[in-house]
């Protein structure tokens, strides 16, 4: 995905204006000239400068790099879909972990996963089941960390 | 000092140490050599597992696994012309021509037992220079280290990237993740929306999970490209001839361990750039230029020799100062303060015996990494042969665990898949990912330094060029800054 550095300039340029509208409600200091608002605020000034900047680049160069540029992936179903779910994986994993529990969540996530990147459907399916176990094993019972197990909290070991 | 060595000795060589270092040695030689698993990524991935270690054994992981993946990242280079890590990249065409030529085995042999003496030479360079700039740094106030830091950001925008604007832009956003959350001089708490999970600021380990691997699995999800075919079909002895090559080449050797030692050590430019650097000069340099990138082997040694030193050279700075020498590093001083060992000068003078410790595992991590590393070598037609359709969902899933087990929080999660998505788009549009990172490590002691010289100097900005050392470090970061003006107008020629 290529985006015309225009377009990030605006953006930069409007994330620190907003971050100069923000800190301006900072409180101040008694008895000291620096206050939260200096740091950010500096910082807001340079990205408004590198947007600018960036966007007169950008539309210097518009000829040559259009504003948004799609990749060969893109016209491929296959690769969208494997993009999707590798952002959306972690996403159902907030969501449906606390409920579902680790073992279903990540039993599924991995399945899921594996067969949109073409492994065989009955070998994502086992690597996923052994997988998630392992990782179970080596985070919850070495390490300690609290996995939930949802659904599954009257089976829990 | 003597009791301090006893005990660095009696924790290095404790099993459970050792056992970690060969462990971490096998996974940092399998991420190295699988394409589109960097030493970074490594370390980011083991950092869930050594939060849960004592110190030593924790950096013990982190330094022999890069330093593993460093060297391991070659065997693709060499075997599929896909270079395993970035570091490896400068001179993947060159060592693919050799395999071509049927010299497989003299490049990666040089690609191993250089990629050792670089290591050596760097830690070398590691333990005479970081105590004796510790020394030196126990006088720094607040002036010094405002300017420091200033200076260690500037390099990472300035001279390690060819695209300063770009850089200067994610610096900007790395120091502005960094003001996120309570942790700042006032105590105020900026930018936090409301949310009480970001009072604490933005979790920086879950955040390079994200940056360093789910960008990762994102770039493999829309890789459209065939994979490689291997095109040989065994690998003989590696051992063979190296002698001769370093007699041949001692001079390359020196030069490339040097490079790599001073690229490493300047803030955001790891092993990569200096891999590159390196290689450049070796050609530049050599006495048979011509032959270079038609399978020679001379550039290799250089820069394989380069690309190690630059480890242990970023962690002079990072023990020293706090301030990270490669993206690396910036995740090893996020360890370094979990385990209460916040770098710094004083580390060196309270706590000795860990410092010696850090010195001792260089050595024995690039010691052992010519057996192991031949043991790779040996097994690397199986490596590169792993599915990885079904690693990187295994990686996905790791990840989301490894963030979510530092703090038990699913925000951390969150948090790691913006980290991810958003270093994904950046570096597609050539945004350097470095000064990022820099800014978001440094940040916070940027901020509290220029405020504490700003109350001390009572706002008087000519207090921050006062005092000598300060007034020089100030001096050389608005060289830098205005370099390429004056560049322009002189009118020379970029050297590099």
């Amino acid at each position: 995905m290529k985006i015309n550095d225009a377009v990030f300039g605006l953006l930069l340029l409007l994330l620190g204006g907003a971050i100069l509208v923000v800190v301006q409600g900072y409180p101040k200091i008694p008895g000291q000239q620096v206050g939260p608002a200096l740091f950010p605020g500096l910082i807001a000034v340079g990205l408004c400068v590198g947007g600018v900047l960036l966007m007169v680049r950008g539309w210097r160069d518009r000829a040559a790099s259009a504003w948004l540029r799609f990749d060969d992936w893109v016209r491929s179903p296959r690769h969208l879909l494997a993009c999707a779910l590798v952002v959306a994986s972690p996403v159902f994993y907030m969501l449906a972990s606390e409920k579902l529990g680790f073992l279903i969540t990540s039993t599924l996530t991995l399945a899921v996963l594996m067969w949109s990147l073409r492994v065989p459907t009955g070998r994502s399916v086992l690597i996923a089941v052994i997988a998630t176990l392992v990782i179970h094993t080596a985070f919850y019972k070495l390490l300690r960390v609290p996995l939930p197990w949802g659904v599954l909290t009257p089976y829990a070991w | 000092m003597s009791s301090a060595l006893a005990q660095a000795f009696s924790m290095v060589f404790d099993p459970f140490t050792l056992l970690v270092m060969v462990l971490a040695s096998l996974y940092g030689l399998f991420v190295g050599a699988v394409p589109g698993l960097s030493a970074t990524m490594a370390v980011a991935l083991l950092v869930p597992i050594t939060f849960f270690m004592a110190p030593i054994p924790a950096i013990a992981a982190m330094v022999t696994a890069t330093a593993m993946a460093i060297f391991s990242g070659d065997i693709p280079g060499c075997l599929l012309r896909i270079p395993g890590t970035p570091a490896s990249a400068a001179y993947t065409d060159e060592a693919f021509a050799m395999t071509r030529k049927g010299l497989a085995e003299q490049a990666l042999g040089a690609g191993l037992v250089f990629s050792a003496v670089g290591g050596l030479f760097g830690t070398a360079v590691l333990i005479v220079a970081a105590p004796a700039l510790a020394d030196f740094a126990l006088n720094f106030s607040s002036f010094e280290y405002f300017w420091l830091v200033l200076l260690g950001l500037t390099c990472a925008v300035f001279i390690t990237s060819d695209r300063p604007l770009k850089g200067l832009v994610t610096l900007l956003l790395g120091l502005l993740v960094a003001c996120v959350g309570l942790g700042n001089p006032a105590g105020f708490p900026r930018f936090t929306f409301g949310n009480t999970e970001m009072t604490g600021g933005i979790g920086m380990i879950p955040m390079m999970i994200g940056m360093f691997a789910i960008s990762e699995v994102i770039r493999f999800a829309v890789d459209t490209l065939p994979p490689a075919e291997l095109v040989i079909d065994k690998v003989g002895s590696v051992l063979k001839g190296q002698w001769g090559l370093a007699k041949k080449y001692p001079v390359q050797i020196l030069r490339g361990s040097i490079l790599g030692t001073a690229v490493g050590a300047l803030p955001g430019a790891g092993a990569d750039i200096a891999a590159w650097m390196s290689y450049a000069m070796s050609k530049k340099f050599s006495k048979e230029p011509e032959k270079f990138g038609t399978g020679h082997v001379e550039g290799i040694v250089e820069s394989g020799s380069a690309n190690n030193s630059a480890l242990a050279g970023a962690w002079i700075p990072a023990l020293v100062f706090g301030i990270p020498g490669d993206s690396i590093t910036a995740i090893v001083i996020g360890v370094l303060y979990m385990k209460n060992l916040n770098p710094g000068p004083t580390l060196f003078t309270t706590n000795p015996q860990n410092i010696y410790a850090v010195f001792m595992l260089f050595i024995l991590a690039n010691i052992i990494m010519i057996p192991l590393g031949i043991l790779c070598i040996k097994v690397s037609k199986r490596i590169l042969k792993v599915p990885r359709n079904v690693l990187m969902p295994l990686i996905l899933m790791f990840c989301v665990v490894g963030a979510f087990a530092i703090n038990n929080s699913l925000f951390d999660v969150g948090v790691m898949l913006v980290a991810g998505v958003v270093a994904y788009v950046l570096e597609e549009n050539k945004f350097p990912i470095a000064p990022a990172i820099l800014g978001v490590v440094l940040g916070g002691m940027l901020e509290e330094n220029f405020i504490t010289s700003m109350i001390k100097s009572d706002g008087n900005l000519m207090g921050f060029v006062s005092r000598p050392i300060a007034a020089s470090l100030a001096v050389v970061t608005l060289l830098v800054w205005t370099w390429p003006l004056i560049r322009r107008a002189l009118r020379i020629k970029p050297a590099l």
